[in-house]
């Protein structure tokens, strides 16, 4: 019996040997060679010189949405969660949430460009796959009418549609300024969320804010960062005259019924007066192409109490 | 001499246990090559082996393998063994079948250490590794003397749950000025993930767990004797203040960078070294390198099920470690009555 494992435990040694020799011996193979790299160079140069047709993953819903307003999305081979409009998009293959991103899952759809948001992460992961030979390109994502200008000419380039980013610009500045001349009711608003059980309401510094703003609206949040979750009470000193909830948010409590009768938000004036209206997910998340639409459509549902 | 007239005569614990570890070294070998060579980037096996041989292979491929691969299965092996080893040691140093670098409360120290060195100082690795070590090493200490007054596995589950909740409330004070983005990487580190890895990490880390790890496999003699009882480990003449002062700090010492690096990955350090006991009994000698083998040999397939189950998504690892391990810890609490050591 002894024996016998003794012969076992050679013989797993007799295998193990070479791969971890082989192990060892690898990454001088790939650091030193000289030799070797003709066909190396070749390969790598055919992968970043996009010869067939252009693979592009888009990490991020801001970046995706504004692919397609390019006319673009036949080179996307991939996207993250987050790309949720259009709906087209969701039927690309997912790498995941676009701040958590797996380095070999984005390599693995072999793309010959990475376009991220600059929001993309963990910390270093572009990096990591530029180092792969897998070339990047990380793009403002602020929510500012500059950072989508910025946003949509580095895409255009990326994708080669130089010539539609003046014309979609344009067309997003002409609906922007047409929606702003819509009248401003200055109502008091929130933007709400529903995250882990918990609601929680947009302060400075997220899009909602800014969208609240180009709305025509008062933000009662406007004093705290971020997001911070709400209760009966501080609901009850803020008086919100308007509420606004994600479509996420309306989606996952069954309705927009469901919401209003949420012991937090049942009691303010926004639901009492029946003021309630429904965002879309992305346009609370991303600055995007469709801010125009919402600040539109916040503006003429509360028409009738705007003061002139 | 018959070999089965021999056998009755042998103490089968009396000797190390050769072909159990012979067999775990020969899985965790093979579960290594196969995590290395799949994954969500498809690169074909024939051209791996070509490459090893010497044949070119392209550049991404090949710095998929050598740069993302790679280390994170050598993490997956260094953090599955310091889990495993630490797991062993703190059940038997507890005396609870219960005792695990989660439960107790030590994963949540050791990251608490690490938020408050990222948000206090602004991070860096060494600071982040002694912060991490820092707090693992105050939770175990507070596990231990909460859980010592009470002589059953109740006393050591509410220290770990205290210990737990008062972490969570210092993190959450934390949370409370981390912005949006920060709250929802927080969220996913807490599930833990071995994505971090890079060879620069894996050069001091891999020393540093094989060394301490080989430091914990000595002191198989006296957990044996703390097997028998604090009493009767005095008894026989091992100095209890100084052997658990010593324990704790090894403890800490292995598991903190880990967990400083990987987030919270939970119940392999329950699960591990219960199996091998299981299979083979409870001599240290046995379950201490078992341990650290099993461990990394969970960690590296719990790793690479995360990595291709959904790919091109991953599955955070704690994820899958406690989907597999949850089950486990329930019917570790319904067997409780037969456990050898409760």
């Amino acid at each position: 019996m002894a024996m016998w494992w003794k012969s076992v435990w050679w013989k797993s040694m007799i295998i193990a040997a070479p791969v971890i020799l082989a192990i060892m011996l690898s990454p001088s193979a790939v650091a030193q060679d000289a030799p070797i790299p003709d066909r190396m160079m070749r390969l790598s140069a055919g992968a970043q010189q996009t010869v067939g047709t252009p693979r592009v993953v888009s990490l991020g819903g801001s970046v995706t949405e504004i692919i397609y307003a390019l006319g673009a999305e036949r080179q996307l081979v991939g996207v993250d969660q987050s790309s949720l409009y259009p709906l087209q998009a969701q039927q690309l293959p997912s790498v995941g949430y676009y701040r958590r991103l797996p380095v070999e899952g984005v390599a693995s759809l072999r793309p010959t460009l990475v376009i991220a948001s600059e929001h993309a992460g963990p910390s270093g992961v572009m990096e990591k796959l530029a180092s792969l030979g897998v070339p990047t390109l990380k793009v403002s994502d602020q929510p500012t009418v500059e950072s989508l200008h910025q946003r949509i000419r580095s895409v255009a380039a990326a994708v080669s549609r130089e010539n539609q980013a003046e014309v979609l610009i344009q067309q997003f500045d002409d609906a922007l300024s047409r929606a702003r001349e819509l009248p401003a009711s200055g109502l008091r608003a929130m933007t709400v969320v529903m995250r882990g059980g918990k609601w929680l309401g947009a302060g400075h510094g997220t899009v909602a804010d800014v969208v609240l703003r180009e709305a025509g609206l008062n933000n009662v949040m406007s004093d705290q960062a971020s997001y911070q979750p709400l209760t009966p009470e501080s609901l009850s000193v803020m008086a919100p005259e308007v509420i606004i909830v994600t479509s996420g948010t309306v989606q996952a409590m069954g309705g927009l019924r469901a919401v209003k009768a949420s012991p937090v938000l049942r009691a303010t004036p926004a639901v009492q007066q029946g003021r309630v209206m429904v965002l879309d997910d992305l346009l609370a998340q991303g600055f995007g192409l469709r801010l125009p639409e919402a600040v539109r459509d916040i503006r003429q549902e509360l028409a009738h109490v705007a003061k002139p | 001499m018959s070999p089965s007239h021999s056998k009755a005569w042998r103490f089968p614990d009396r000797r190390m246990e050769w072909s159990g570890l012979t067999w775990l070294s020969a899985c965790l070998l093979i579960a290594v090559v196969w995590a290395s060579i799949s994954g969500a980037y498809d690169i074909r096996v024939l051209d791996i082996a070509s490459w090893i041989l010497g044949a070119p292979m392209d550049v991404v491929s090949a710095n998929v393998m050598l740069n993302i691969r790679l280390p994170r299965v050598v993490l997956g092996v260094v953090a599955g063994a310091a889990l495993g080893v630490s797991g062993a040691v703190m059940q038997s140093l507890f005396r609870n079948p219960l005792a695990e670098p989660g439960l107790v409360g030590l994963s949540a120290g050791a990251s608490l250490g690490a938020v408050m060195a990222i948000v206090m100082t602004g991070g860096g690795a060494f600071l982040i590794g002694g912060f991490a070590f820092i707090g693992a090493l105050g939770a175990t200490l507070l596990a231990y003397y909460l859980g010592r007054s009470s002589h059953n596995s109740a006393g050591l589950l509410l220290a770990g749950i205290a210990i737990n909740v008062v972490v969570g409330s210092a993190m959450g004070l934390m949370i409370i000025q981390a912005n949006d983005a920060q709250l929802r990487d927080l969220t996913f580190w807490n599930m833990g993930s071995l994505a971090a890895s890079d060879w620069s990490l894996l050069l001091w880390l891999a020393p540093w767990t094989v060394m301490l790890g080989c430091l914990l496999v000595t002191q198989w003699r006296e957990l044996n004797a703390l097997l028998l009882g604090e009493r009767e480990a005095f008894h026989l003449g091992f100095h209890l203040r100084r052997l658990r002062w010593r324990l704790i700090v090894l403890v800490a010492l292995i598991v903190a960078p880990v967990v400083a690096v990987t987030g919270g990955i939970g119940f392999v350090g329950l699960v591990v070294p219960h199996l091998v006991r299981l299979w083979r009994g409870a001599d240290h000698r046995w379950v201490l390198p078992s341990s650290a083998i099993a461990g990394a040999l969970a960690l590296t397939l719990a790793d690479w099920l995360g990595r291709t189950i959904m790919a091109p998504t991953e599955l955070p690892i704690g994820l899958v470690t406690s989907l597999i391990g949850g089950p486990f810890f329930i019917w570790l609490l319904l067997r409780g009555k037969r456990s050898s050591l409760s």
